[in-house]
């Protein structure tokens, strides 16, 4: 279970930001919507560890991580936190069963190839990220984020670059794993196809001033 | 995980990667070749020149004389009269005289008429038969024995002059009597007589009236027992001298330059100059050198700082999965790390080719040879460019480690 309390954000030599509190419990998934610019990166970033609230508390299942010091939030996220980007970001010089090892945590190649049996990629795991497809990049990088069994499914805009079929089958995927792993699914979007998918929603829209 | 990051990457841009390899090769080749040359030459130059405190031969150039008549390197400056030679050999400050009569040459190998001293001098060994005692034997250095094949028992024909193609002595064959075991001094390259061959050889055959006791004119402790007519038109080609005393080594060029028609010279101040002259040569290669290690120090910078750009993406990947900053900068570090060896090892590698092209030019026109021994400098060099690869990974390891990778993933 995750959870904020008065998170704010001040931004250097520029406004500052209050965020709703949220909460979500493990297996359960969350929308945070609102247009570009209202900060919903910055909030995901802040439930990761990337960067440090200027006030409140970021709290994972007991554990204030908020307050860990940067080594601990490094090793914290790279042990319990999965984050899938908007844009597929890959090591491209590895292949794509390199890049699902990358973490120095919990790495194993029985586990990188039973994920990539379900994610449908086993195909392509000796190719180089440049090979695939972007859905297929982005099965990939979901893929990698699951890699630690996470506590914590964080996703950027997972798919506002693909088309409907593509959109379907990653929005699954992200639910499929979430339950699978007792994460719990936290999705930034302005993408309304995903309301349909996901009835809990945050509209950071409402708390921009 | 890291560590395979680092090799992929230096595999994955290959172009790069060989424009950084490459700058670093050549710069540590050219320097790492310098050295080797320096370093044997220096080296060669000390073994060669034992203890001969004064040079004495026909007025000329100094060093002309002293590369000629120590170093075989050069022609003789010109001949001096016997007669005047044994005015200085018989001077009690003088410790031990050498006289030298050459100018003739098997193979290109230079024919050197002297005395036994002259082999003491070198510690040298025979390896088989024994050292000349008559005129026309002749005692050969072990490397001229292996390039000719001349054995004991052979006879052979010098040529006037030290270049192949000229006049050849027909009616005067030498006789191989002896081989000399290697001594890496200059004696390995040459055909070792006694004087009186050379006189011979060179004397007209109606005047060849060559006195038998000359040689013990020439050996000083039998000086006064056995009183010597001296042919006046006797000449040698030079006298190496040893001093009894330090002052002495100033004062007899002071006396030989001015009362005579010779010249004295200190070798050891002729081959400082020498070294001297090469050295600015040799600097100025070494400075082309380092501003090819310095461009190249600057290249891996630009690479890897070009790189960065391109890679911050990956760099934030690796942090949002768990790597720690130093990390990141370690990873930097290393790439510059491994660009420097490879570098450094491919530029040693040149450099021993360039070598054995030296050595086939210097082998015919000088009788020198390189080996490609691994000399201690080249650990400095080695020092040089780990620190140039590092030094030059070391601003944009410190920009990945300092990367704000929110404002990364945010430029989206």
């Amino acid at each position: 279970m995750i959870q904020t309390r008065s998170l704010t954000y001040q931004y250097p030599a520029s406004i500052s930001i209050s965020f709703p509190d949220i909460r979500v419990e493990p297996g359960h998934a969350l929308l945070i919507c609102g247009e570009s610019g209202c900060g919903k990166t910055t909030l995901l970033h802040l439930l990761a560890g990337l960067r440090q609230p200027t006030t409140g508390q970021v709290v994972v299942e007991g554990e204030t991580i908020s307050d860990f010091s940067p080594a601990e939030m490094d090793q914290y996220r790279g042990q319990h936190i999965g984050i899938v980007y908007q844009q597929t970001y890959f090591i491209e010089s590895l292949s794509i069963l390199d890049n699902l090892l990358l973490s120095p945590y919990g790495k194993s190649q029985l586990k990188a190839k039973n994920i990539a049996k379900r994610f449908q990629i086993n195909d392509l795991l000796f190719r180089y990220p440049h090979q695939l497809s972007v859905g297929q990049q982005q099965r990939a990088s979901i893929a990698r984020a699951v890699m630690n069994k996470p506590k914590l499914l964080l996703a950027d805009e997972p798919t506002s670059a693909l088309d409907n079929k593509n959109c379907g089958l990653v929005i699954d995927l992200l639910l499929e794993e979430a339950l699978a792993y007792d994460a719990a699914l936290i999705i930034v979007t302005h993408d309304d196809r995903l309301r349909e998918e996901i009835s809990d929603s945050v509209d950071l829209n409402a708390f921009a001033n | 995980m890291l560590r395979k990051i680092v090799w992929k990457n230096i595999v994955y841009k290959p172009l790069n990667t060989a424009l950084c390899v490459g700058l670093l090769l050549f710069g540590v080749g050219i320097i790492s070749l310098l050295l080797l040359i320096q370093h044997q030459l220096e080296q060669k130059f000390a073994r060669d020149l034992q203890n001969i405190d004064l040079v004495v031969g026909a007025k000329g150039s100094p060093l002309q004389l002293v590369l000629s008549a120590v170093y075989h390197l050069d022609a003789p400056t010109g001949n001096i009269k016997l007669a005047d030679a044994r005015k200085i050999m018989s001077n009690p400050m003088i410790q031990e005289a050498i006289p030298m009569a050459y100018g003739d040459s098997y193979q290109g190998y230079r024919i050197l008429g002297t005395t036994e001293a002259y082999l003491k001098k070198y510690d040298a060994q025979l390896r088989e038969g024994h050292l000349f005692s008559k005129a026309m034997q002749a005692t050969i250095g072990s490397n001229i024995a292996e390039k000719t094949g001349l054995r004991v028992g052979d006879t052979f024909l010098g040529t006037h002059g030290e270049v192949k193609g000229g006049h050849v002595h027909e009616d005067h064959p030498y006789t191989v009597v002896g081989i000399l075991q290697p001594t890496n001094t200059v004696l390995d390259n040459l055909v070792l007589t006694k004087l009186e061959s050379v006189w011979q050889v060179h004397t007209p055959p109606d005047t060849e009236q060559l006195p038998q006791d000359t040689e013990l004119a020439l050996n000083q402790g039998h000086e006064h027992s056995s009183p010597v007519s001296i042919n006046d038109s006797m000449e040698i080609t030079a006298l190496l001298l040893r001093c009894k005393t330090k002052i002495a080594i100033l004062n007899i060029p002071r006396i030989i330059n001015e009362q005579t028609n010779m010249q004295a010279v200190l070798p050891t101040l002729e081959i400082n100059r020498l070294f001297h002259m090469m050295g600015i040569g040799g600097m100025t290669l070494k400075m082309i050198a380092g501003g090819i290690m310095g461009m190249a120090g600057f290249s891996i910078f630009f690479v890897l700082y070009n790189r960065l750009r391109e890679r911050k993406f990956e760099l934030a990947l690796l942090r949002t999965v768990g790597y720690r900053p130093w990390q990141l900068f370690r990873m930097l570090v290393l790439e510059g790390l491994i660009l420097a060896i490879v570098g450094y090892v491919l530029g040693w590698l040149f450099s021993r080719v360039g070598l054995y092209v030296v050595n086939q030019q210097a082998k015919s026109d000088f009788n020198l040879y390189f080996s490609s021994e691994w000399i201690v400098d080249e650990a400095w060099l080695l020092l040089l460019t780990i620190m140039v690869g590092v030094g030059a990974a070391l601003l944009p390891a410190l920009q990945a480690m300092r990367m704000n990778i929110s404002a990364v993933l945010s430029e989206n």
